[in-house]
């Protein structure tokens, strides 16, 4: 079947950006398989609104599930009773700890094979053929399917194009299975610490676990400060986690996409999650005593060495330099 | 409660990694570890132990070739109390759903309460085992979860999803692969390095396992993701080793300077 299903996470009223960018990038790969491309909803207050939000950016049908949102098990049931009903060869991800984990499933229940941080989808021969950089990106590696294929984007793969079309909505009735009944979500999406702004930043300093404690975020303040004007200090999803700073500094898959004028990366390693929401930036400057740090192979100006001797020099030598 | 935690070999961190042009699969010769993120399940297997919980035992199970055997002997060191090795030739060339199966398969021969596992892996990468392996149990998976807490037979995990951070109940039998941020794991005592190569290692064939050969390996795959290309080069960035840090601070500077950012 030449149509591509396409999970459309959606949340407080709005369809995930990168849901939306799954729904555009399959809307012109169905094109070139002769097909239209459908989206999925799972969730409990599941409105015409959210479905057309859809629509607007390429997807002729939207099927949706009544079901809690934010358990993986359950939409694995519900998206694959669909994929059986109706016969889909493909369905794809926008990303997110959501997609790997509805996707991973998916595909072992449906008999299908998996692809998870794919940047780049190519009609060959009637099917979908998906390109995932391995390794530090320093390799292309490309799945070819040999019957259904589940396709998983990485975060900010593909671009949202607003198309302003229609889809017609249809109630899609899914058995929930009894592992989705051992699973409660009690909290989602909870914000913790501060609420900082690092997306309007120009400059942006980021600290990585190369801080080695929550107190040493001063240097990256300092830093900061020193730039003046429109800077921020922001952090990694690691020194998140730890509890250094608050979650809406945080930059990456789960956290903020940004793209300054200079982003400063402070003992910041540089992992795929943390590097998909910085790549935009327009320079970057990385320091780390690591050589082997994946952030050295995308920085503009990398320095190997010891952040805390060299940021408080850098703090200083902008300051004198600023007057 | 019976935990199994399910580890793997890498290549070593700091070894570059490669494609076997002639298989076109992993090149795993070279300098081997264990799974980082793994070494973070075994410690939060153990802390399940030492919190309290009425742990019966903790079994490290590992599918990789015969070589992996000392490998998963570091995973014993890290409090296992016996391990279970499947390995052969059969397996080669598996994709996540395939290794999924065959894990799942040596799961229900130990009907285990917790599977846990790290959220990736340092090669594969794929953060999408735990998944399939609930997938084919009939059981929840959660994965990168950052915080655990276990009363009776129900999990409270927290997690960083899409929109922040997530709470979530479940009720074992279940599979749960863990973040680094979890925990600080030890390094294992000399004593238990010693106390590790003495402890019991089942180790298994698919035949052994009744793992059904057709759905593994190459053959029992669903993708082929054999097919490699070096991505188009881009021009690398300036990167210098400070030496000398007023020097260095001096060429960050003109850098800034040049690009008009100071």
């Amino acid at each position: 079947m030449a149509d591509i299903l396409v999970y459309a996470l959606a949340h407080e009223g709005q369809v995930n950006k990168n849901s939306k960018g799954a729904i555009s990038e399959a809307a012109r790969l169905a094109g070139e398989l002769g097909g239209e491309a459908h989206a999925v909803l799972v969730g409990t207050d599941l409105t015409d609104e959210l479905a057309q939000q859809a629509g607007a950016v390429g997807a002729t049908k939207v099927f949706t599930i009544n079901a809690p949102e934010g358990i993986a098990a359950t939409a694995i049931d519900g998206i694959a009773a669909l994929v059986e009903a109706k016969g889909y060869d493909w369905v794809l991800f926008g990303g997110g700890l959501l997609g790997f984990e509805i996707g991973a499933g998916l595909a072992a229940r449906i008999g299908g094979g998996v692809t998870v941080e794919v940047t780049d989808i190519k009609v060959d021969g009637g099917k979908l053929v998906a390109e995932r950089p391995i390794f530090g990106d320093t390799l292309l590696s490309h799945s070819n399917y040999k019957s259904k294929g589940v396709i998983v984007a990485r975060t900010n793969a593909f671009e949202v194009k607003e198309t302003g079309g229609t889809a017609s909505v249809e109630a899609f009735d899914a058995p929930i299975g009894a592992a989705a009944g051992q699973v409660t979500l009690k909290v989602r999406g909870e914000a913790r610490g501060a609420d900082v702004n690092i997306e309007d930043a120009s400059i942006l300093v980021t600290g990585g676990r190369g801080l080695g404690t929550a107190e040493n975020f001063s240097v990256a303040d300092s830093l900061a400060a020193a730039f003046g004007g429109n800077s921020a200090v922001a952090a990694t999803r690691a020194v998140v986690d730890a509890g250094w700073f608050p979650y809406a500094g945080q930059v990456g898959q789960t956290g903020k996409t940004v793209a300054p004028k200079l982003y400063v990366g402070l003992g910041v390693s540089g992992a795929i999650q943390h590097k998909v929401g910085m790549q935009s930036s327009e320079n970057v400057l990385a320091i780390n005593k690591d050589e082997n740090a994946p952030i050295f192979e995308f920085a503009d100006f990398g320095v190997i060495g010891d952040l805390h001797k060299i940021a408080p020099a850098l703090t200083e030598a902008i300051k004198a330099k600023k007057g | 409660m019976k935990i199994l935690v399910l580890v793997k070999e890498v290549p070593d961190a700091a070894v570059e990694k490669t494609i076997d042009p002639a298989t076109g699969q992993i090149d795993r010769s070279g300098e081997k570890a264990l799974n980082p993120y793994d070494t973070h399940a075994l410690e939060a297997a153990v802390q399940i132990k030492e919190n309290g919980a009425d742990v019966s035992e903790i079994v490290a199970v590992t599918v990789g070739p015969d070589s992996a055997s000392r490998t998963l002997q570091g995973a014993v060191s890290r409090g296992a109390d016996r391990s279970i090795h499947l390995s052969d030739a059969g397996l080669a060339g598996s994709d996540v759903v395939a290794t999924g199966y065959a894990l799942a398969e040596l799961i229900k021969r130990e009907s285990p309460e917790l599977v846990l596992l790290g959220q990736q892996s340092d090669d594969g990468g794929s953060y999408a085992v735990g998944s399939v392996v609930g997938e084919f149990l009939g059981q929840p998976a959660l994965s990168q979860v950052v915080k655990l807490d276990l009363a009776g037979d129900v999990i409270t995990a927290e997690r960083q999803a899409e929109y922040g951070y997530d709470t979530v109940e479940v009720k074992l039998p279940a599979i749960i692969s863990v973040g680094d941020a979890i925990n600080e794991p030890r390094y294992p005592s000399l004593k238990a390095i010693m106390g590790a190569k003495k402890k019991p290692v089942e180790k298994l064939t698919l035949a052994d396992a009744g793992i059904d050969a057709g759905k593994v390996g190459t053959a029992g795959s669903g993708v082929d993701c054999s097919d490699f290309q070096k991505p188009a080069s881009k021009s690398g960035g300036t990167i210098i080793t400070d030496e000398d840090t007023a020097a260095t601070v001096e060429q960050i500077v003109a850098w800034l300077d040049e690009r008009k950012l100071v």
